[in-house]
C-alpha cells in the first residue's frame, strides 16, 4: 500500500474533524460571548458622508439596533423588507454597518432597495466586524441605553425573531 | 391508519436492506450463487416497500390528514392539490423519504438492466446500494419520522412555505435528488470493483450510462433550481453561491470529471484508480451536501428546521460510508492498477487536465462553502461571499473551456501539436475576430464580454472543425450514411459541448448588458429601460386559492406598439401572513423583461405610487438553455447501442487486453 492511496482518506478525516467542530458550535444556538458585555467601541466613517464619523458613543442613552450587512450578501435581501417595515414603524433606530463592502456598491444597494437605517457606517477592512464577533452576514445586535449588547441575531432577521424576541426586548429596555 | 401502514412499510424496508446489504456480499466472497441471487429480489422488494411508504405520506398530504404532524406543519387544506402533493417533499422528513425512494428506485433500475453483468459484480453493486439505504432508513426512522402523529389533530395546517408554492418546487427537488442519488450507482460499481479487484474497460462501459444518466438529472435539477430562484426570489439573479447550491454543484463538477475519466478508462484502460476515486468522491459529495443542508452547520436560505441529533447521526454515517470507502480504496487501489502510458499532448493528457481543473474547481467551491466552519474552529470569524467565487471560478473555468475545443480533435496516446495547430488555427482566428467585434453590435465594448464570447465562439468553431474533420475522413458515401455511421455518444459529446457555449453566451451577456432600475411610478407614468418603455397602468386586487394579491399592470412598449403586458404581484398568504413578491417575467430568445413590485410609496397606499424594480436581461434564458442542451447531449450519449449490446462473458474477458494495447 503506497502512501498516495491514503491521501484521499487523510483529507476526508481532516474535513470530518472540522465538520464535527462545526456541529458543536451551531452558530444559531450558541449565544455570543459578547452578550451582557459592553459593545466594542467603534468610530467609523458614515456611508453617505465619508467625512463625518459615527461611533458607539453617539448612541449612548438610546436603545438601538446594529445591523451588519453588505451588498454582496444574499441573505441580507431576505431580511431587508422586514427592516424597512421596522424602520417605518419608528420603534427603534437601526444603525447599518456595511461590512467589507465597497461604499459605492453599498450606497447603490440602499438606493435601489430602500434605506432602513437611521445612520450607516462602513467597515471597509472588517476590523469592527471582528471586534463584534461577526460570524457571517447578516447579523443584528440589540444594544441598550448603557451601551451593553443584549441580544444577537445571526442570519437574517425573521418575523418570528422580531415579534417574539427583538421587539419585546427593545420595549423592555426602552422602559427601564 | 394509512400513516401507520407507511411507517410499517419503512420498518420492513429496513429489514430488507439489512439482508440486501450483507447476504449477497458474503455470496460474492464465497462464490455462492444462491446467496448472491438474494440481491435482486431484495432490491425490488425494498423499492416496493419504500414506494408504499412514500405513497402513504403523499396520500396523507393529498387528503390533508392534519393528525400527521408533518402534514399539519407543511400543508393547508386550501393549498391546491398539486402543491399538497409536492409538499410531501417540502419538509425535512419528506425530502429524506424522497431521497430513500430515489435510492430504492435506482436499485430497482439496476436489477432491470444488469442481466448481462457477472453475477458477483451485480450482487456486490446491489449490496452496496443496500448498505447505503440502511443508513438512510435508520436516519429516517430514528430521527426524522415523517409519519409521527400529532393528536389531537389541529383543525388547519400551518401551510407550505410560500417560497415553495411554485411549479418549480414540484419538479426541482425530484430531479436534483435523482441526480444526487444516481451517483450511488457509480459509487456502488466502484466499491464492487475494489472488492472484486477487477476493473477493466468493460467495467467502465457498464458504469458509464449510469453515471451519465445521473449527471443529466443533476444538470436538469440544478437548472430548475436556478430558474426557480430567478423568478421566485424576485432578485433577478440566477445563482447565489448559497451553501446548498454549492452542495449540488460540487457533485456536478465531480460527476463531469467522472464522465470524462470513464471515457478514458473505457477507451484506453487507463486512469483506473483515479476513476474509482472520482466515483467515490462524487457520491460522497452528494452525502456531504445532505449533511450540510440537514445538520444546520451552515446557515442558508434553504435551511430546514435543524436538530443537533440529526447532525451527529449524519456525521457518523458520513464517517462510516465515506471513510470506509476511502479506506477500502487505500487498501485496494493498487490492485485495480493504472494502465497504458500516453504522450505529453494527447487526448489522455487533455482529459487529465480537464479532470484536474474540474477537481480544483470543486475543491475551491468546497473550501468556500466550509471556510466559515474552518475559521470558526480556529477561533476567528470570517464569511465568504459571492465575491470569492466570482473571482476564483472564471479563472479556473476559462482554461477548461479552451481545452474543450482541443480535446475532441486530439488523438489518443499522442497528438502532435503542429497538426492540432493546423486544424484549429482558423477556428481560433474566427473566434477571436468575432468575439472582438460582437460587443460593438451589443452597444458597448467590454473586455470581459469579449473574453466570454471568445470562449463560447471558440467551442462552437472547434466543435464545427471536429465534426467536419470526422465527416471528411469517412468512407461512407452520402451524408445520410455518414450521419448514421457515427455513434450517438459522439454526437452527445458535441451537443453537450455546444451547451456549454450557449451557457457562456448567456452568462457573459447578462453580466455585461443587463439593465436594472428601481423607480417610483404613479399609475399612468412611464419609464424607459434598455430601449423599452414600461407604463404602469395601476393596481388591482385579486384573490388566489390561499392568498390575496395586489396585481399590477404594466404595458411594455417597443417603439410605438404595445409589445406585451406584465402582471407582477404582491401576495399575502392567509395562513402564515407571509408576503411574497411574484415577479412578472416575459421571456424571450434575446432577453427577458422582468418587473417586480416593491412597496407603495405615497400617502394614497396601494392606489398611489409604487416603487418598482425593472430589469431588462439580455440572453438570460441562454443560461438555462445551455444547461438543457448539456443534459440533452448526455441523454443522446446514453442511447448508444454499445451500452445495450449483450455482453457475453467471453467478450468481456477479452476486452481487457484489447483496451490496453
Amino acid at each position: 500500500m503506497k502512501m498516495r492511496w491514503l491521501l484521499p482518506l487523510g483529507i476526508f478525516v481532516v474535513l470530518l474533524v472540522f465538520l464535527a467542530m462545526g456541529l458543536t458550535r451551531d452558530p444559531r444556538e450558541v449565544p455570543s460571548p459578547l452578550i451582557g458585555k459592553a459593545a466594542p467601541a467603534f468610530e467609523l466613517a458614515q456611508l453617505h458622508a465619508p467625512d463625518k464619523k459615527l461611533g458607539t458613543a453617539d448612541m449612548r442613552g438610546k436603545v438601538w439596533l446594529l445591523n451588519v450587512w453588505a451588498s454582496w450578501c444574499e441573505s441580507c435581501r431576505t431580511e431587508h423588507p422586514l427592516l424597512l417595515q421596522l424602520a417605518k414603524a419608528n420603534i427603534v433606530p437601526i444603525v447599518g454597518l456595511d461590512y467589507k463592502d465597497k461604499p459605492e456598491e453599498g450606497k447603490a444597494w440602499l438606493a435601489q432597495r430602500g434605506d432602513p437605517y437611521r445612520m450607516s457606517v462602513v467597515d471597509l477592512d472588517g476590523r469592527v466586524g471582528i471586534d463584534w464577533g461577526v460570524y457571517g452576514v447578516p447579523e443584528t445586535f440589540v444594544i441598550d441605553k448603557n451601551g451593553v449588547i443584549r441580544y444577537k441575531q445571526i442570519g437574517p432577521v425573521t418575523v418570528d425573531a422580531l415579534q417574539q424576541t427583538i421587539l419585546p426586548l427593545v420595549r423592555e429596555l426602552q422602559r427601564s | 391508519m394509512i400513516p401507520e401502514v407507511g411507517q410499517f412499510a419503512l420498518i420492513l424496508a429496513l429489514f430488507v436492506t439489512l439482508v440486501q446489504g450483507t447476504v449477497p456480499l458474503v455470496g460474492a466472497a464465497r462464490n455462492n450463487v444462491r446467496l448472491m441471487s438474494v440481491a435482486v429480489p431484495a432490491a425490488r422488494l425494498q423499492f416496493v416497500l419504500v414506494g408504499l411508504a412514500f405513497a402513504c405520506l403523499a396520500w396523507s398530504f393529498a387528503t390533508s390528514d392534519f393528525s400527521v404532524a408533518n402534514v399539519a406543519l407543511h400543508s393547508n387544506s386550501r393549498l391546491p392539490l398539486h402543491y399538497r402533493v409536492a409538499a410531501t417533499w417540502g419538509s425535512h422528513e419528506g425530502s429524506l423519504l424522497l431521497w430513500v425512494l430515489m435510492l430504492a428506485g435506482w436499485g430497482f433500475a439496476v436489477t432491470l438492466f444488469s442481466r448481462n453483468l457477472p453475477a458477483a459484480l451485480r450482487a456486490r453493486v446491489l449490496a452496496v446500494m443496500g448498505l447505503v439505504a440502511i443508513g438512510f432508513l435508520l436516519f429516517l426512522l430514528a430521527t426524522s419520522n415523517p409519519f409521527e402523529r400529532a393528536i389531537p389533530a389541529p383543525a388547519e395546517g400551518a401551510d407550505l412555505n410560500p417560497l415553495l408554492q411554485d411549479p418549480g418546487m414540484v419538479v426541482h427537488p425530484p430531479m436534483l435528488y435523482m441526480g444526487y442519488v444516481g451517483f450511488s450507482v457509480a459509487f456502488a460499481f466502484a466499491i464492487a470493483a475494489l472488492l472484486g479487484g477487477r476493473l477493466d474497460a468493460t467495467w467502465a462501459r457498464w458504469s458509464r450510462p449510469w453515471t451519465t444518466v445521473a449527471w443529466c438529472f443533476l444538470t436538469c435539477g440544478i437548472m430548475l433550481g436556478s430558474v426557480w430562484a430567478y423568478y421566485e426570489l424576485g432578485w433577478g439573479g440566477w445563482w447565489f453561491w448559497d451553501p446548498v447550491e454549492n452542495a449540488s454543484f460540487m457533485p456536478w463538477l465531480t460527476g463531469t470529471a467522472l464522465i470524462h475519466s470513464l471515457a478514458v478508462t473505457e477507451k484506453r484502460g487507463t486512469f483506473r484508480s483515479w476513476t474509482v476515486l472520482l466515483a467515490i468522491v462524487a457520491f460522497s459529495l452528494s452525502l456531504l451536501g445532505t449533511f450540510l443542508v440537514r445538520s444546520g452547520v451552515l446557515t442558508s436560505v434553504h435551511a430546514f428546521a435543524t436538530d443537533p441529533t440529526r447532525g451527529i447521526f449524519i456525521l457518523v454515517f458520513l464517517a462510516i460510508v465515506i471513510g470506509g470507502s476511502l479506506a477500502l480504496y487505500a487498501v485496494r487501489a493498487n490492485a485495480v492498477g493504472g494502465g497504458a502510458g500516453f504522450g505529453a499532448v494527447s487526448r489522455e493528457s487533455l482529459l487529465l487536465a480537464n479532470n484536474v481543473l474540474l477537481i480544483v474547481a470543486m475543491a475551491s467551491v468546497l473550501l468556500g462553502t466550509i471556510y466559515p466552519l474552518i475559521v470558526a474552529a480556529t477561533g476567528g470569524t470570517i464569511s465568504v461571499g459571492a465575491p470569492y467565487f466570482n473571482l476564483v471560478f472564471p479563472i479556473l473555468m476559462a482554461p477548461l473551456v479552451f481545452l474543450m475545443g482541443v480535446g475532441p480533435l486530439a488523438s489518443w496516446r499522442d497528438a502532435p501539436v503542429p497538426a492540432l495547430w493546423t486544424r484549429l488555427r482558423w477556428a481560433l482566428a474566427v473566434a477571436i475576430v468575432t468575439a472582438a467585434l460582437l460587443p460593438f453590435v451589443m452597444g458597448t465594448w467590454m473586455p470581459l464580454v469579449a473574453v466570454g464570447l471568445f470562449l463560447a465562439l471558440w467551442v462552437v468553431a472547434a466543435t464545427f472543425v471536429t465534426a467536419r474533420q470526422r465527416f471528411a475522413g469517412m468512407p461512407q458515401r452520402g451524408w445520410r450514411a455518414r450521419m448514421t455511421a457515427n455513434s450517438p455518444a459522439w454526437y452527445g459529446m458535441l451537443v453537450a459541448h455546444l451547451g456549454v457555449a450557449i451557457f457562456i453566451v448567456g452568462v457573459t451577456l447578462v453580466r455585461g448588458y443587463e439593465v436594472e432600475q428601481d423607480v417610483r411610478l404613479e399609475p399612468g407614468q412611464s419609464v424607459a429601460v434598455g430601449g423599452y418603455t414600461f407604463t404602469f397602468r395601476g393596481i388591482a386586487e385579486r384573490a388566489g386559492p390561499n392568498y390575496d394579491a395586489l396585481a399590477g399592470t404594466f404595458d411594455v412598449h417597443h417603439g410605438d406598439r404595445i409589445d406585451r403586458t406584465l402582471h407582477p404581484e404582491k401576495r399575502t398568504y392567509r395562513a402564515s401572513g407571509q408576503v411574497m413578491t411574484e415577479a412578472a417575467i416575459s421571456p424571450g430568445l434575446f432577453g427577458d423583461h422582468y418587473v417586480s413590485l416593491g412597496e407603495p410609496v405615497s400617502e394614497a397606499g396601494a392606489a398611489g405610487a409604487w416603487s418598482v424594480r425593472i430589469y431588462v436581461k439580455p440572453f438570460v434564458d441562454w443560461i438555462w438553455g445551455g444547461f438543457f442542451v448539456m443534459a440533452l447531449g448526455g441523454l443522446l450519449a446514453v442511447t448508444d447501442r454499445r451500452y445495450r449490446v449483450a455482453l457475453r462473458p467471453r467478450e468481456s474477458a477479452a476486452a481487457l487486453p484489447a483496451a490496453a494495447d
